[in-house]
């Protein structure tokens, strides 16, 4: 038996037959997703196809999340295509309140190990945690997974990342990756697959892999995947979902390239503006006064990265000229915090609480900064205008260090809290 | 496929945010009207320094980030004819394939801001013309090339009912 990569096992497991590292082939997608940034285009192209029925409709799910509620007209007249074509066709709604796809697909068990996976969003990698091969795809093509339940893809090469040591105290999953692209580049991995083992994996919870997936794309890579465990199954079976199936990284495959982080030498990171890859360690970012502080997002809208917050938040009150905004990533989450007393800890502390969706992180509502003012976020992106304001400046941390921050009312070192 | 324009320079990571800003593609589908605010973030006058058939320029990972395909689709409709750059992202690259939008990868290195190109990608050449140079171009993957030639995977669609890899 030869040695493979978990993205030539995954592809393996569709195509009947070992795969070879560059050749395209067209495969069955196991399920696809497209949100209100873009499924309307898709809906859009689906009909200039000629479609008229969506091949497989369980297949398909669409999320209201990057508008949600809706802030204006355009927004909602798109909403309502959605709506429309999704009661037409029977497809899966998640709608105003539900959360933020990233987060829906994997909890209602639409993504799980050997699933091919494709979204209209970039940040589609995230369900890589649990051991899929999911990528981010345009409308177009999410037009063509609709009417013939098949895309195309370029089997990609894989750098295997090694995350060795011992995570610090203060130092978090989203430290890793940002640290990860600050050795590989913005475009460090495109084309390729990143697959990530090594013994901190045992000390990741699934949440954490999420953050570390999601960010796959900010490297350029196609595919950010973890090995299957214990941890994994344990995850899938609460959320509907059995695998017996073991997928595990083999040392001897044929990997382009080895990254090893040993993840004991990190401190916090922090992305400056305006790169995610313009990352540097908190003690040399110096003295940045902060304006806001978001915690949520697909990266870090789970229920431990609230918990971190808490851990440090609880018991102080924000600095008074910084705000806080908070968002859960689905609304599970939001439920589950606020029976644990979470939400109501951040409320005392000075947050405010928006609904489950993307808002801030795209710029579209609920949080958009003023002209020169500085953003400390624990989203994925920091590009300049990203957060609707192209003269703010966003900062990029974790849960924790955004928390700091928003207490001192400057860029904080999380460690002082904790 | 021979494609003729002025070469506009940018940068290094232009990202699809630049392209068209979150703040605007979520409202309409009209692409005419998003294309007035094509790379707004990172140069507001932009859209007024372009004429019909012009050419974009750029460095290393030209589209990455978000998988907007309003991005390639902008472009067309700002009325530019073809992005030349030293690499593309990869959801940016399909994008644009899909939407019969050529793009070039080489090296733009010796490129200035409005030197005349002639872009000929069945013989995988650019010819700055301007400055009397040939550039060697790294051809398009045989699929891309076909969907590419179809005119984008609408047609592509419409034309063989599915995918045709072969």
């Amino acid at each position: 038996m030869s040695h493979k990569t978990l993205t030539e096992k995954i592809f393996e497991s569709h195509l009947g037959r070992e795969p070879k590292i560059g050749e395209v082939v067209v495969v069955d997608v196991d399920f696809a997703m497209g949100q209100d940034g873009t499924s309307p285009l898709a809906i859009q192209k689906f009909y200039e196809m000629g479609g008229k029925k969506v091949l497989k409709p369980e297949k398909i799910a669409l999320v209201i999340d990057h508008g949600a509620p809706s802030p204006n007209e355009g927004f909602s007249n798109l909403h309502k295509l959605m709506r429309d074509f999704a009661y037409e066709q029977g497809l899966k709604l998640f709608d105003i309140g539900s959360g933020i796809c990233h987060q829906l697909i994997p909890e209602y068990g639409f993504a799980g190990p050997y699933d091919i996976v494709v979204g209209a969003d970039s940040h589609t990698c995230t369900y890589g945690a649990i051991g899929a091969f999911s990528t981010g795809i345009g409308s177009s093509e999410l037009a063509a997974v609709m009417l013939s339940g098949k895309l195309w893809f370029k089997i990609p090469a894989s750098i295997r990342v090694i995350l060795s040591g011992k995570l610090p105290t203060g130092v978090y999953s989203k430290d890793i990756i940002l640290n990860l692209a600050k050795l590989m580049g913005a475009d460090g991995a495109t084309y390729k697959a990143l697959e990530f083992d090594g013994e901190v994996m045992d000390q990741l919870s699934v949440d954490a892999r999420f953050t570390i997936s999601n960010m796959a794309v900010e490297v350029g890579a196609k595919a950010g995947i973890f090995p299957v465990d214990e941890k994994t199954k344990a995850w899938l079976k609460e959320h509907g979902r059995e695998c017996n199936k073991e997928l595990s990284i083999d040392p001897l495959a044929n990997y382009e390239s080895t990254i090893e982080i040993e993840v004991n030498r990190l401190e916090p990171q922090i992305a400056l503006p305006h790169r995610v890859d313009n990352v540097v360690g908190i003690s040399e970012v110096g003295d940045v006064p902060i304006h806001q502080g978001f915690i949520g997002t697909c990266t870090n809208g789970r229920l431990e990265d609230l918990e971190i917050a808490v851990k440090i938040l609880e018991g102080k009150e924000i600095h008074p000229k910084v705000r806080l905004i908070v968002g859960c990533a689905s609304k599970s989450i939001y439920l589950e915090a606020i029976r644990r007393g979470l939400i109501e800890k951040l409320i005392n502390a000075g947050a405010t609480i928006i609904p489950p969706g993307c808002g801030p992180c795209v710029g579209t509502h609920a949080g958009i900064p003023s002209d020169g003012e500085n953003v400390i976020s624990t989203a994925n992106r920091n590009f300049k205008g990203r957060m609707g304001n192209n003269k703010a400046f966003i900062y990029l941390a974790s849960p924790a260090t955004v928390a700091a921050s928003c207490i001192t009312g400057k860029i904080t070192d999380p460690r002082r809290y904790l | 496929m021979i494609i003729r324009g002025f070469a506009h320079k940018l940068g290094d990571d232009i990202n699809t945010d630049y392209i068209i800003s979150g703040k605007y593609k979520f409202k309409t589908l009209d692409m005419k009207e998003l294309a007035q605010h094509i790379f707004e973030d990172i140069d507001p006058d932009f859209i007024k320094k372009i004429k019909p058939g012009d050419i974009i320029v750029a460095g290393k990972n030209f589209g990455c980030g978000s998988s907007r395909e309003q991005a390639p689709l902008v472009i067309k409709n700002a009325g530019l004819s073809a992005v030349v750059a030293i690499s593309f992202a990869r959801i940016f690259y399909r994008n644009a394939i899909n939407n019969g939008l050529p793009l070039v990868e080489c090296d733009t290195s010796g490129i200035e801001e409005g030197d005349e190109l002639e872009i000929n990608l069945e013989e995988g050449t650019v010819k700055n013309i301007t400055k009397g140079v040939q550039i060697k171009i790294t051809p398009l993957p045989p699929f891309m090339m076909k969907l590419l030639q179809d005119g984008g995977l609408v047609e592509h669609f419409k034309k063989y009912g599915g995918f045709s890899i072969e």
